[in-house]
């Protein structure tokens, strides 16, 4: 994130110090507060981070730490769209990887990444249970299944 | 409490029923191999090194976290367990450097020590070889040195950190085969709220953790022809550097380290505890004058590097409290490049002072910027005890054969109370002796404030009951330093030392180190006390000439401007 001025930061916690005055001081209370927190914020930026170690009375370390540990926090800011690339085993002997790549060039951007106009982000999963349908993709809620890099294309200009 | 009944290794034995499998196998001589495991830290039960067979259910069961129950029969020798403890070991191996010949602990590495102890041979390790972890280092230093390939992820620095220290500066982070110890955003732990304690040094089993060497920098400075090298030494190194070459822990060598000082070639050897004597007589003036009501009370001590920093981060609102007397080897240093050259006629351009020391931490203070009282970098070099111990190794010497040899004249001589410095209590005992004495004319009887954790004492100075406190471990320090922010502790005197049992605790100390092994060398350094001719700081001979033919008198200018410095409060993370 860019640097911010003092004031500017202040007025960008202003949503988190709410959400922290309604906690204890206690470690307990990390993980709701990182779960409102990224509600609020959309993803956990390093301010939030360091102010919700402040508001609970934690080091940086111990808040990165659970941040880092739980694959429901994102340091990143995230597209509007959530693309889940199913690498489990059924999916990955049916061509996974393939997919997978199909929709990296497609949307220029690797497993992990979020687009520049914040539109898609990319991850790769394991098994979401639709094994029948291999291989699999998830976008949002929807499933879209017995794919080919071909399909890849049309799929992602519906979401656009 | 109750007892209960277990059989291990076909021994009955009887032990307390909140002791865990490994402690009720320890007390009747049986040593479980083990890894993640530390005496002083909680449990974390990982790493499995440490499994038994349970002989009913023929289930195994890691002795460490699984208490005893009656009439249990455990088997710590079974084909199993050994073939249990071997795979464990492998797999971490597997992912290991194992570059054991040029690393850092070779030979005093518990990764090492296993791998040979339970019967492993490279090819056992090779059948699992697949993708190995390549994380960067942390090098930036000035204290420690990170190598996250060869942490082995047994938890113990991040429990040290927490649990002892109270800083929380490591963590585990991510998960699966990603997952490593470090910290809030990989930084390094020069950039964050880290102390520089370096106690996670001391119980890391393997290299992943350990002190940034000075050695060859001072190896550079013997060599040079150019160089004038002046080295001291702290009080505590005297009573662990013989642990280094396998005398009994608590053992005194001062006479042997003068000694060796010699062989590894240094120009002139002084003693730290010279300086702690110095360093009592400003703080002890100092807290004088706020006796007299000349600034608030409680006076703090500042000697500790670690124990700074950590204020300056977490109660920059106490700075205020904190002695502006430099520690000991501070000033010594500064003394190094003025007093020094002033008697001896060496030019102080050509100076290099070393100082050997228990501490990771006071590599960073002689880096501080407000540090230096002479024109020049006052300390030159800091060496561990860890790393002093390996010169003597590199130049060949027998240390348990070397005759006693005595410091140089002129700051080598010290006092009992220069002395204790090295221990918890210590400094807050000197203080008082010479503060109670000058005030009163009255010696002192023992404080004896010298338990880990927290401790107090009442000294009656004339008409007035004085308020001795102490506090070691960083997480102690915290909690005291707490009701003193909130007006709940009345104490006057403050001594705190950022380590476990004080620089005897030190994290540049020999390893490994338990809260057993420290406390015996507090008793080696109180029993040189005991025997000192001179056991009052305003008594040592060498000081009273300093002041005499030098600085004049305590908190005097050229004592203000070479002794004293200042703080500055730093981010809480
Ligand atoms: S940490 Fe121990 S096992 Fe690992 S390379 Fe160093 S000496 Fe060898
Ligand atoms: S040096 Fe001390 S404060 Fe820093 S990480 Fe190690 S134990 Fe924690
Ligand atoms: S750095 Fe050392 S003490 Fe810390 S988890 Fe790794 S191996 Fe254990
Ligand atoms: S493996 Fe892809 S849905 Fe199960
Ligand atoms: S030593 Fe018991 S699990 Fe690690």
């Amino acid at each position: 994130m860019a640097e911010m001025t003092e004031e500017k930061l202040a007025e960008f916690l202003e949503p988190l110090k709410e959400i922290l005055s309604r906690y204890e001081k206690k470690e307990r209370y990390l993980i709701p507060v990182l779960q409102e927190a990224q509600e609020e914020y959309g993803y956990l930026p390093e301010e939030v981070m360091k102010e919700i170690a402040l508001g609970l009375n934690l080091s940086l370390s111990q808040v990165y730490g659970v941040v880092t540990f739980y694959s429901q926090f994102h340091q990143q800011p995230r597209g509007n769209n959530i693309v889940r690339v199913c690498m489990g085993t059924a999916c990955h002997v049916r061509g996974g990887e393939g997919i997978l790549n199909a929709i990296k060039d497609e949307l220029g951007i690797e497993a992990g990444e979020t687009t520049d106009d914040l539109e898609f982000t990319l991850e790769s999963v394991a098994c979401i249970g639709a094994c029948g349908l291999a291989p699999v993709i998830m976008v949002n809620d929807d499933t879209h299944g017995r794919l080919t890099p071909e399909k890849v294309p049309e799929i992602m200009a519906k979401y656009k | 409490m109750s007892k209960v009944k277990i059989t291990i290794d076909e021994q009955t034995v009887e032990v307390d029923e909140d002791s865990s499998l490994l402690e009720a196998a320890k007390e009747i001589g049986v040593d479980i191999p083990i890894l993640c495991y530390h005496p002083d830290l909680s449990l974390h039960g990982a790493c499995r090194v440490c499994v038994v067979e349970d002989e009913k259910s023929g289930k195994l069961l890691a002795s460490c976290a699984s208490p005893v129950r009656d009439g249990m029969k455990i088997n710590t020798r079974s084909m199993k367990a050994r073939k249990a403890r071997r795979r464990n070991v492998e797999l971490l191996l597997a992912n290991h450097p194992n570059d054991c010949l040029g690393c850092d602990r070779n030979n005093h590495c518990e990764l090492q020590d296993l791998t040979y102890e339970l019967g492993i041979k490279s090819e056992d390790v090779e059948k699992f070889a697949g993708e190995k972890r390549e994380l960067e280092l942390d090098t930036a230093g000035p204290a420690l040195k990170r190598d996250p390939n060869k942490c082995i992820l047994c938890g113990r620095c991040v429990r040290i950190c927490e649990e002892v220290q109270g800083v929380s500066a490591l963590q585990f982070t991510e998960r699966g085969f990603n997952s490593i110890v470090t910290t809030a955003f990989d930084l390094p732990q020069a950039d964050i709220n880290c102390v520089n304690c370096g106690q996670c040094a001391t119980v890391c089993p393997v290299a992943a953790i350990t002190e940034l060497s000075e050695i060859d920098k001072v190896w550079a400075a013997l060599e040079d022809d150019d160089k004038h090298v002046l080295v001291q030494t702290a009080p505590s190194i005297q009573a662990t550097l013989g642990e280094e070459f396998g005398m009994e822990t608590g053992t005194v060598v001062r006479g042997k380290m003068v000694a060796a000082l010699r062989k590894l070639g240094f120009d002139q050897i002084f003693s730290t505890d010279f300086a702690a004597d110095l360093t009592i007589l400003e703080e002890g003036s100092e807290f004088l004058k706020k006796l007299n009501g000349e600034g608030e009370l409680p006076h703090i001590t500042s000697c500790c590097p670690g124990w700074v920093k950590g204020a300056e981060h977490n109660f920059p609102d106490l700075l205020k409290h904190l002695s502006s007397a430099k520690s000991p080897m501070q000033m010594f240093s500064a003394l190094s490049k003025t007093y020094y050259p002033d008697q001896t006629g060496v030019d102080p351009e050509k100076i290099y002072t070393v100082a050997v020391m228990p501490c990771t931490a006071k590599k960073f203070e002689k880096d501080r910027e407000e540090i230096n009282g002479s024109d020049f970098k006052d300390t030159d070099a800091v060496l561990t005890t860890r790393e002093f111990a390996r010169m003597i190794k590199e130049m060949g010497i027998d240390f348990t054969s070397l005759p006693d040899e005595d410091f140089d004249e002129l700051m080598g001589e010290s006092t009992g109370a220069g002395t204790i410095f090295g221990t918890t209590g210590g400094v807050a005992e000197a203080a008082v002796r010479t503060v109670k004495e000058k005030l009163t004319g009255e010696s002192l009887e023992r404080l004896n404030l010298g338990f880990r954790g927290i401790n107090e004492a009442e000294v009656r100075i004339g008409d007035r009951l004085v308020k001795v406190g102490i506090a070691n471990g960083f997480a102690n320090a915290q909690k005291l330093m707490e009701k003193v922010r909130s007006g709940e502790s009345d104490l006057d005197f403050i001594e705190v030392m950022a380590c476990p049992h004080g620089c005897v605790g030190g994290g540049g100390q020999p390893r490994p180190a338990t809260d057993e092994k420290k406390e015996k060398r507090g008793q080696g350094l109180a029993a040189i006390d005991d025997t000192s001719k001179i056991r009052k700081s305003h008594e040592n001979p060498q000081i009273i000439k300093l002041y005499d033919e030098f600085l004049g008198e305590p908190l005097g200018g050229e004592s203000h401007h070479l002794l004293h410095t200042k703080y500055k409060a730093r981010p809480k993370n």
